[in-house]
């Protein structure tokens, strides 16, 4: 007898919706109202102003509480309504749904090269379409973002890897761009190479010179402060880390006679190609290469920088991964015990997870003030840090491919608002919609947890395989705990 | 009585206090070459924390744990950290509660196990980084072992799978295919028929006896399930409460009326005759 199970299932399975308890939902939402107004009573309901004659006045803005209210009253009711009202084993109403996770995790593999080749011609289609106003594009998209990709790869490798939390990352870019920022500036280095090589000899290879320098230093300090703290795990780690960062920002901001203080290092050597400078006089980039001369090559040509210094962590990122060293690294973000156990110095391994972490943080840094031109300690604060980790968190931990994404979502993003000049049309012309950046990045974040907590890209792709490379799904892959 | 003649463990005297609490309370005992020790007893007698001091992941209060390698050296397991017990000494170990590398697949498993050889071959990573011929080979290498190995415990089909995704009795079983992947002398395992049913226990009997049989590895084990440690078990020591309460042969020390209290109790007469005894 011919069974299906199929209409069988959904017979027994599919019970209608239950009918919607209104006085429930109601009074739970009045309740989230009521929350919100306890919420919003101190912190939106009087504003303090200053009126022409210098008076203080209080002025009351009851309105912006009842709207706050009442929106809070209509979501809370929306949500109980429509999302959380479904029949019992009905899947949940996903933001994001499964289909377009998958796609993700199955673009992936094409995802590098497409992206690779749209860098590349980016800064040339821009430059092309729009000349001189390419400097935004190149500049405030390509660059800040690459920037960025930098610093969440070299943190997915101790984060996302190896499972360490390191909330002080931003002091390794710190320590990568005073090192660059404080070498090319030094006045006995540029007479003794002045003295021996030649003049302008500095000011011209500064940058390539330094480049390596600030990432063995970088890496140098990585291992200075990962000997005494990698003992410890989990919650103490990250604090120890989040001091070590406090502390450079402080060391950057209190050493007057040697960083300058909040005033920061100026004049910094701009970036030459290879001893070339992006001038426009005679022995400039443009007239030597018989180009108009123009502001954008420079950027361009930075662009190009940053896109190899991020294609160098990449490369060595991904062989690491396929190496003893990067599979010990993954070993011990899933078991530390096991990996003692096996015979694997998991102090070592801890230190050069590390070292090379902070390594391209130092790249990263010496990159941002060849860049600027400028450095002062307020680039390199605790926010930075966080940015830095959110995105490796959003992306997935110990995804490429997902760090890259978080990265355009997170920075390109706010740069994005910035355009939104449409909306001071409809809130009035004090609207700026950057300032609204954080709050942004927040809801994003809520909603990350909620609906994605593994980020974007979870699975794992496999460092070593038999017959084929199956991805690992991210409820396996442990997050690290130290 | 070969754990007499060529012990390749000898513990001395070995004592291990947790504060006021001593867990194991100056325990001798050889482990033979070849053999296949149980070490058993009540729950709570100091079994898993005797294992912890032989693999160095506590340091023992007092005692003496010395470990013979079939060539010759001799290593005083107490004394070193404990990656070195297994890189140098060649003692691997599995856990109570298993301790995969949950996300990563059987076969990532088994290469992380060769760890330290892969390292040296790869140039401390730098010669791995320009590929260099030799690393290659060792790689090749590597993962031919690995593959034998888990051929050996039947999951050669599952080597590109996650070893979270695998039931109880096979993460029991490539748990183990991991620490002999470390090429140890000394293999200990944590109670490896724990949550087994009787044909996975049948199964792993056959892989103990093959690992002594082919590779001559010593086997320490703890295990609850006497079916096991009756029937393969050369050399079985008893614990309890932190002492060593009866150590022989598994035939001897099944019918040690030592053996038979601490596991059953003793009748009520026998109490009031110790009470009695104790109280003179």
């Amino acid at each position: 007898m011919a069974i299906e199970p199929n209409s069988m299932t959904t017979a027994v399975l599919a019970p209608s919706k239950p009918p919607i308890d209104w006085s429930n939902s109601i009074k739970e939402s009045a309740i989230a109202a009521l929350v919100m107004l306890l919420i919003a009573i101190p912190i939106f309901a009087i504003k303090t102003d200053q009126a022409m004659n210098n008076v203080l006045s209080l002025e009351t803005r009851w309105g912006l509480v009842a709207t706050l209210c009442g929106l809070v009253f209509a979501s809370r009711l929306f949500a109980h309504v429509v999302l959380w009202n479904r029949a019992p084993g009905a899947k949940p109403v996903q933001l994001i749904p499964d289909s377009v996770t998958a796609a993700l995790g199955k673009i992936s593999p094409v995802f590098g090269p497409l992206a690779l080749g749209f860098a590349i011609i980016f800064p040339f289609v821009v430059y092309i379409e729009q000349g001189n106003g390419a400097l935004k594009w190149v500049n405030n998209y390509g660059i800040q973002i690459l920037i960025y990709v930098m610093l969440g790869w070299g943190l997915n490798i101790v984060v996302g890897l190896a499972g360490l939390l390191d909330l002080g990352y931003v002091a390794f870019y710190a320590i990568g761009a005073y090192t660059y920022a404080l070498l090319s500036t030094s006045e006995p280095i540029q007479l003794w190479m002045a003295a021996h090589i030649g003049e302008g000899f500095w000011q011209a290879w500064a940058f390539w010179f330094c480049l390596p320098v600030a990432g063995v230093l970088a890496a140098f300090w990585g291992i200075i402060l990962g000997f005494p703290v990698l003992r410890l795990r989990g919650d103490y780690l990250a604090i120890v880390t989040l001091a070590f960062g406090e502390i450079i920002y402080l060391v950057a901001l209190n050493w007057v006679d040697f960083t300058g203080g909040g005033a920061g290092i100026t004049s910094i050597p701009r970036v030459t190609f290879f001893g070339i400078p992006f001038t426009p006089g005679d022995d400039g980039f443009a007239a030597r290469f018989g180009i108009d001369p123009s502001p954008v090559l420079r950027s361009i040509f930075l662009y190009f920088l940053i896109l190899g210094l991020c294609l160098l962590t990449a490369f060595v990122t991904v062989r690491l991964r396929r190496l003893p060293v990067g599979r010990a690294w993954e070993a011990l973000r899933e078991d530390e015990i096991a990996c003692r156990s096996l015979g694997i110095n998991t102090t070592n391994t801890k230190l050069t997870a590390f070292a090379i972490g902070a390594m391209f943080g130092g790249f990263a840094g010496a990159f941002f003030s060849v860049r600027q031109g400028f450095v002062s300690p307020d680039s390199f604060k605790f926010l930075e840090s966080a940015t830095i980790l959110a995105i490796v968190v959003l992306g997935g931990m110990g995804s490429l491919v997902g760090v890259v994404l978080a990265s355009i979502a997170i920075v390109g993003g706010t740069e994005l608002l910035r355009e939104l000049d449409f909306l001071k049309q409809v809130f009035g012309d004090d609207f700026d919609p950057t300032q609204y950046r954080m709050l942004l990045v927040g809801l994003a974040m809520v909603l990350m947890m909620l609906w994605k907590p593994r980020g974007l890209i979870s699975t794992r792709e496999p460092s070593v395989f038999l017959k084929e490379r199956k991805a690992v799904s991210g409820s396996l892959v442990k997050e690290g705990h130290g | 009585m070969r754990w007499l003649n060529d012990p390749v463990l000898t513990v001395e005297h070995l004592t291990m206090r947790f504060g006021g609490l001593t867990a194991v309370n100056d325990l001798s005992f050889q482990a033979g070459r070849g053999d296949i020790t149980a070490l058993i007893g009540p729950n709570g007698a100091g079994k898993t924390t005797v294992f912890n001091c032989i693999t160095g992941f506590y340091k023992p209060t007092e005692g003496m744990l010395t470990l013979r390698q079939k060539s010759g050296p001799q290593f005083l397991l107490e004394r070193m950290p404990d990656f070195q017990i297994n890189w140098k000494a060649k003692v691997a170990r599995t856990f109570q509660n298993i301790r995969l590398f949950q996300g990563m697949t059987l076969l990532e498993n088994l290469m992380v196990a060769q760890h330290n050889g892969l390292m040296i071959a790869s140039g401390f990573t730098f010669g791995g980084l320009v590929g260099l011929p030799s690393f290659r080979a060792k790689e090749k290498a590597a993962l031919a072992t690995a593959k034998d190995w888990l051929e050996r415990v039947g999951l050669i089909d599952r080597a590109d799978e996650p070893a979270g995704g695998l039931a109880y009795g096979e993460q029991r079983r490539l748990e183990i295919a991991r620490a002999m992947c470390t090429g140890p002398e000394l293999l200990c395992l944590d109670e490896p028929a724990a949550g087994l049913n009787p044909k996975e226990s049948a199964e792993l009997n056959a892989l103990l006896r093959g690992i002594r049989k082919e590779l001559g590895t010593s086997i320490l084990l703890i295990e609850h399930d006497m079916s096991v440690v009756m029937e393969i078990s050369d050399h079985v020591v008893v614990l309890d409460y932190g002492t060593k309460i009866s150590d022989g042969t598994a035939t001897e020390v099944k019918t040690d009326p030592r053996v038979v209290a601490a596991y059953l109790g003793v009748p009520d007469e026998e109490v009031e005759a110790v009470e009695m005894e104790v109280a003179r």
